[in-house]
């Protein structure tokens, strides 16, 4: 592999590991406070697979730079500009209806790119991308199955979705514009088309919010700031500095 | 995890000759250690004593998972942060069978939350008491979870079918995070520095009482227990299962290079168990009456997390409803 093709790898593997790292960890900050003991079971089984898949995506990109840091260095030892996860995992988790929201955006998003790392060229990704699509999978019917409860379920619950969509919409258009990082990836056979990304998230989002009585808003805007480019907002420190408090209070320390 | 203090609502044992035929077929089965099943006659008191249990386990379960919740956005490692979610996972879990166990028995579960809420049901009393470090979560395991197995493994062999089954499968995962629990204090012992040893003494300091006291008073303080132990709903006295809860978990303490916060613990090779000092029983009183360090935070989390919930259960039923409704025209 060439050099600039390794950038750009390790890049998008940061990409894929904060993500769903970050994910996790709002998940996390549900324990205990889920609106029943099924959920609480349901959000904590996400949150672990992410975590495991964030491990395996950030251990590759660790061996890869090659400059002494392993995956809990990245996690943990990481500010908040070297962050590359999508803005719309780090938003807060406000009601049921926008953790639901927020969830079910990411869920068809990493569906899709899982589905075309399955693929890759590089065995590794593919390997790791299997497995991980096997548990997305059923990430992604759960949080469309509550998408459709929650939208088509009573008046309070669909009030809170149509509150909660206009919220974190603008984040998703991460998740449909990919920049030419992704393109040169996609070109050299390592991701899948990203076009295909974005026209399989439009669709899945279209099927479930038909079921749920949703209206599916506008494409939204590219503005300002970029998770890809670490320019996140103001959410993600504190997240990290919650995450990251002992490695980083001792730093010396083993656990 | 598990239920200490049970109401039986009954004064005195009666015997054999006292018991009506259905109550003596009962206890004879009992005797004949056959397990009470969900279908099979059973005298309302064992019903209601059990209901009481199980759900006070089962409460225990769900309040024990905000002393960890406290920590689980801060573990220190991804295997740590992996370890954790899955225990707070099972502990969901285990809730979920536990109720699912009293509800066997035509008790209701939100009922039984509910009688949680408004303080009337109890949970063990250790979940009151703060997690101020990752100690804590370590020490939470090994001594909590410790405590909780001794008790559990008893209760394997307890007379009611669905609750005997339910504890051999809480067992199992239960000794996992035991050793998982010592092994986090074990680590910061062996490879930590000075402050993280500080810590894991700090939290033997704190957790060591509370742990002893979740057996339940002593046995001449707890009246309950004989009409338990003749129903075979608890198999082995408090004072017992403490004693053995001590024995086994001294060397573990000296393996990790700790010290229990009691100058009276030492062996007695004439007992061939170890001695250990008086334990505060005004301050199990105390807790287990709500006035513990985190008894109001425990349960206002677990109201709030219902009540905040109940638009979204709402939706559910309605959704399903609708889909129900769809399917039929």
């Amino acid at each position: 592999m060439t050099a600039p093709m390794t950038d750009d790898l390790i890049q998008y593997l940061l990409r894929l590991g904060d993500s769903a790292m970050v994910q996790a960890q709002r998940l996390c900050q549900w324990c205990g406070r889920a609106p029943a003991l099924e959920e609480e079971l349901a959000l904590m089984n996400v949150g672990l697979d992410l975590v495991g898949q964030a491990r395996n995506w950030l251990e590759y990109a660790a061996e890869l730079s090659a400059d002494g840091r392993d995956a809990d260095h990245l996690v943990f030892r990481r500010d908040e500009r070297a962050y590359r996860n999508l803005l719309l995992v780090e938003q807060p988790n406000g009601d049921y209806a926008l953790t639901i929201l927020k969830q079910f955006f990411y869920d068809a998003w990493h569906f899709a790119v899982l589905q075309g790392l399955a693929h890759s060229s590089d065995e590794r990704i593919q390997a790791i991308a299997s497995k991980a699509l096997k548990e997305v999978t059923y990430h992604l019917r759960r949080s469309g199955e509550w998408v459709e409860r929650l939208g088509d379920g009573t008046e309070e619950s669909r009030q809170r979705m149509l509150a909660a969509l206009p919220q974190v919409w603008r984040y998703t258009v991460e998740l449909v514009e990919a920049d030419a990082l992704e393109q040169r990836l996609f070109h050299s056979g390592v991701i899948g088309n990203p076009e295909q990304v974005a026209l399989d998230w439009q669709t899945q989002v279209e099927a479930i919010f038909e079921r749920a009585t949703l209206p599916v808003p506008p494409a939204a805007s590219h503005f300002y700031l970029s998770g890809r480019q670490g320019v996140h907002s103001e959410h993600l420190g504190l997240l990290l500095a919650e995450m990251q408090f002992l490695p980083r209070a001792y730093p010396d320390a083993t656990w | 995890m598990y239920a200490q203090l049970v109401e039986t609502g009954v004064k005195r044992l009666k015997t054999l000759d006292e018991m009506s035929e259905q109550e003596r077929a009962f206890q004879e089965r009992i005797d004949a250690e056959i397990k009470i099943e969900a279908k099979n006659w059973m005298p309302d008191a064992y019903r209601q004593t059990l209901i009481r249990q199980i759900s006070q386990h089962a409460h225990s379960e769900i309040v024990g998972m905000l002393p960890e919740g406290n920590w689980v956005t801060r573990a220190p490692s991804l295997k740590r942060k992996l370890q954790l979610m899955a225990k707070i996972q099972d502990e969901a879990g285990h809730g979920l069978y536990l109720y699912s166990a009293m509800e066997t028995l035509g008790a209701d579960r939100d009922t039984e939350i509910e009688r949680l809420h408004s303080g009337k049901a109890k949970y063990s009393s250790i979940f009151n008491y703060p997690t101020l470090s990752w100690a804590d979560i370590g020490a939470v395991g090994w001594l909590v979870d410790g405590a909780a197995i001794v008790n559990q493994v008893v209760l394997q062999r307890t007379s009611y079918g669905p609750y005997s089954r339910a504890m051999i499968r809480i067992c199992k995962e239960e000794s996992f995070h035991q050793r998982q629990g010592y092994e986090i204090l074990l680590t910061m012992m062996r490879e930590g520095n000075q402050a993280q040893k500080d810590m894991v003494q700090d939290a033997i300091n704190r957790l060591w009482w509370p742990s002893l006291m979740m057996f339940g008073p002593s046995d001449e303080h707890s009246p309950n227990s004989a009409q338990s132990m003749a129903w075979k709903i608890k198999r082995q006295s408090n004072d017992e299962l403490r004693q053995r809860f001590i024995d086994q978990t001294v060397p573990q303490l000296e393996l990790l290079g700790c010290t229990a916060p009691d100058p009276e613990l030492k062996w007695n090779a004439e007992r061939g168990h170890y001695d250990f000092g008086q334990i505060q029983w005004d301050e199990f009183y105390e807790v287990l009456k709500g006035n513990g360090p985190c008894n109001q935070e425990r349960v206002a989390t677990r109201r709030q997390a219902i009540e905040d919930g109940a638009w979204v259960r709402a939706a559910a039923v309605a959704h399903a409803k609708k889909k129900a409704n769809k399917n039929a025209a």
